[in-house]
């Protein structure tokens, strides 16, 4: 595995490092050259459910980024997703605006929510903040159904492809490599975030508001900041998704989406980005998971109007599992099979905290 | 003269349309109240927010139906044993997951009665189809409008609810103020590490907390049921419930009645004079207004902010 074993580095700059040894360079390469290949080789199907994963990880990494490292709990994830597809369905429907005008609109709108929904986190904590970021998400959620009806579109807006001049962004494939680049831009500005002066900040106000304060940070600004950049990834993956499905309709933004992001945090395992990313492809993946076991029961067809219910039932008995028996997600098991074979025949790591 | 005359039939049909405003606030304050004190009981005992709660009163209403063919032509005792099943199952949701999450994180423990509620609903689904369903057709009880004086209306149903939300808090009152297991429960509130010291079985007072909850919500989820027909959406019901809960104090029953009340107002004047539509979310306008005033509550105790 190309891991190092022990902890190698000699200078701030390597500990600052993305990529630490050369095997990890090597595998990275080869990993992007699968990635860049995989669309001429997977059916249509594959390619959707890499496509929505990909919109999915811009959210969970943008989730995380709030949740898992400034440890700032929202609930209202789906109102700023929606928020960012509605941006998208209201531009191009009232003024016909074109794809390069509507993302950054949408980036504008998720900031602007982002300190909407921040504000609340400079008087409250914990509990508290969850339940106000859920007030928010009604209120969003309300006007945005509100829009549908006054104006007249109570199925949904339908969005066209985006154009940039004769590119035209439709068939699955072209969405892939957009997705892909929107997605891999989110994580490479995560890591950056995280490796600079705001997620060392982040860090410190999650794990003691108190001492961050005293150590001179300034806790109401990181904490805004954390929520602006929060929303307007979040919004971004709205719009995205918007353009994806070509259809806006408040009915895709209930409630249980956005638990299915903070599920995604959880399951992933907090305070990680790779634990985003699996999170992510786990949550994606899930129902797909629950419809292929229920096709190799015997007489599928008896239990076909059943799968939604059973994939409810089974995603929040999943997510019990993993909060009572797995806190650390998908990102500890990973890494105590990591550990297991890069450290062997030795057990511990020879100095805590490195990753 | 003429004018007076005139004016009369518009006046009295003023009157009438005022009291039927008031009739119409009082049977939803007395909903949000009754599924209300069922969030603060829970997190007054153990400072765990429940929101399964929906999910829970929800269950109850649907354990009627089955209680309605077991007991057939005793609506009464149908009604009863549905909602004593409703205890058993809340208590039996505590000590079956939320035991395990004492002493976690707060948040974990929210997380994860959020993830019991989707559970649930998933569970309801399977066993009751998401068909609309009628307890009341199975129960063979109609459900007559009663006419009130001053000319407005109200449901024989929403007035059993109105009275059933007066006896569980006149209930809950006498329970915490003069038995002993209302005393246990208001120690391990107060301080769990002292009241455990004392020889009070936390786990044993949490479970009935929770229990308790169910039954009271379940009361609630019945009664609309028989009111209104019984489907998924009734969480939604559930969870405009909690800005009472919050709008009063978290820890405070008495908060609870005088949330209820300020929020089922705010929301049937809005719905009459402004829009219908606001429905889903009066409640919550009113929860961030709040917070953003008065975190605590009206009846709330401070100190729960400020221990992190």
């Amino acid at each position: 595995m190309p891991f190092a074993s022990g902890y190698f580095r000699t200078s701030y700059a390597r500990e600052l490092r993305l990529v630490d040894t050369r095997a990890q360079a090597a595998s990275l390469t080869v990993f992007l050259a699968a990635l860049g290949a995989f669309p001429f080789v997977a059916s249509s199907f594959l390619l959707d459910l890499a496509n929505q994963f990909f919109l999915a990880s811009i959210g969970a990494v943008a989730l995380m980024l709030l949740t898992g490292y400034a440890g700032q709990v929202s609930l209202g994830h789906a109102g700023l997703l929606a928020a960012g597809a509605f941006t998208v369905g209201i531009l191009v429907k009232e003024a016909n605006a074109p794809f390069w005008v509507t993302l950054p609109a949408a980036a504008g709108v998720g900031a602007l929510l982002g300190v909407v929904f921040g504000l609340p986190s400079l008087r409250l904590r914990g509990l508290y903040l969850a339940v106000s970021t859920l007030a928010l998400y009604f209120v969003v959620h309300y006007v945005g159904s509100e829009y549908e009806t006054e104006r007249g579109f109570s199925t949904g807006i339908i969005v066209d492809p985006p154009a940039l001049g004769p590119l035209v962004v439709s068939d699955a494939r072209a969405w892939y490599f957009v997705l892909l680049a929107a997605a891999a831009a989110t994580v490479v500005l995560a890591l950056n975030l995280l490796r600079s002066r705001s997620g060392r900040a982040w860090r410190a106000i999650r794990d003691h508001e108190t001492v961050a304060e005293a150590l001179g940070i300034g806790v109401p600004a990181y904490k805004l900041a954390a929520f602006v950049v929060s929303s307007m990834l979040t919004a971004v993956a709205g719009a995205l998704f918007a353009y994806y499905r070509g259809f806006v309709s408040i009915e895709a933004f209930s409630l249980f989406l956005s638990i299915q992001y903070v599920a995604m945090v959880i399951i992933g395992g907090m305070g990680s980005i790779l634990g985003a990313l699996l999170g992510a492809a786990f949550v994606t993946l899930f129902p797909y998971a629950i419809e292929a076991l229920i096709e190799v029961l015997p007489t599928p067809e008896r239990y076909a109007n059943l799968v939604f219910a059973v994939n409810y039932a089974a995603f929040g008995l999943v997510m019990v599992a993993f909060l009572l028996f797995e806190p650390e997600g998908l990102v500890g098991i990973w890494r105590r099979v990591r550990d297991w074979f890069v450290l062997w025949p030795f057990r511990q790591r020879p100095l805590a905290g490195t990753k | 003269m003429r004018g007076a005359v005139a004016a009369q039939p518009r006046g009295n049909h003023r009157r009438g349309l005022s009291i039927q405003l008031a009739v119409n606030i009082a049977v939803l304050a007395s909903i949000y109240a009754l599924i209300g004190c069922g969030y603060v009981l829970i997190y007054r005992t153990s400072r765990v927010l429940n929101l399964a709660h929906g999910e829970l009163m929800m269950v109850a209403a649907y354990l009627l139906l089955a209680t309605a063919s077991l007991f057939s032509g005793h609506p009464l005792a149908a009604f009863a044993a549905s909602a004593l099943l409703g205890l058993v199952v809340g208590a039996a949701v505590y000590l079956v997951l939320m035991r395990k999450m004492t002493g976690e994180r707060v948040l974990a423990a929210v997380l994860a009665t959020v993830a019991l509620g989707i559970l649930l609903r998933g569970i309801v689904v399977l066993v009751w189809s998401a068909q609309q369903q009628y307890p009341g057709q199975a129960l063979g009880w109609s459900n007559p409008a009663l006419a009130l004086p001053g000319g407005a209306r109200i449901s024989a149903a929403a007035a059993a609810l109105v009275l059933t939300t007066a006896a569980a808090y006149a209930g809950l009152f006498a329970f915490l103020r003069y038995t002993r297991w209302g005393i246990r429960m208001r120690a391990a509130g107060q301080n769990p590490l002292l009241a455990a010291q004392r020889g009070i079985r936390l786990h044993g007072v949490y479970a009935l907390a929770w229990g308790l909850s169910t039954f009271t919500g379940g009361l609630a989820g019945m009664l609309i049921a028989l009111d209104a027909g019984l489907e998924q959406t009734m969480v939604v019901i559930g969870l405009k419930a909690f800005p009472a809960a919050l709008v009063g104090g978290l820890d405070s029953l008495v908060g609870a009645i005088a949330g209820a009340l300020i929020v089922a107002a705010a929301e049937v004047l809005l719905i009459h004079y402004v829009n219908p539509l606001l429905a889903d979310v009066v409640p919550f306008l009113v929860l961030i207004a709040m917070l953003l005033a008065r975190p605590w509550g009206l009846f709330g105790t401070r100190e729960e902010l400020d221990r992190v």
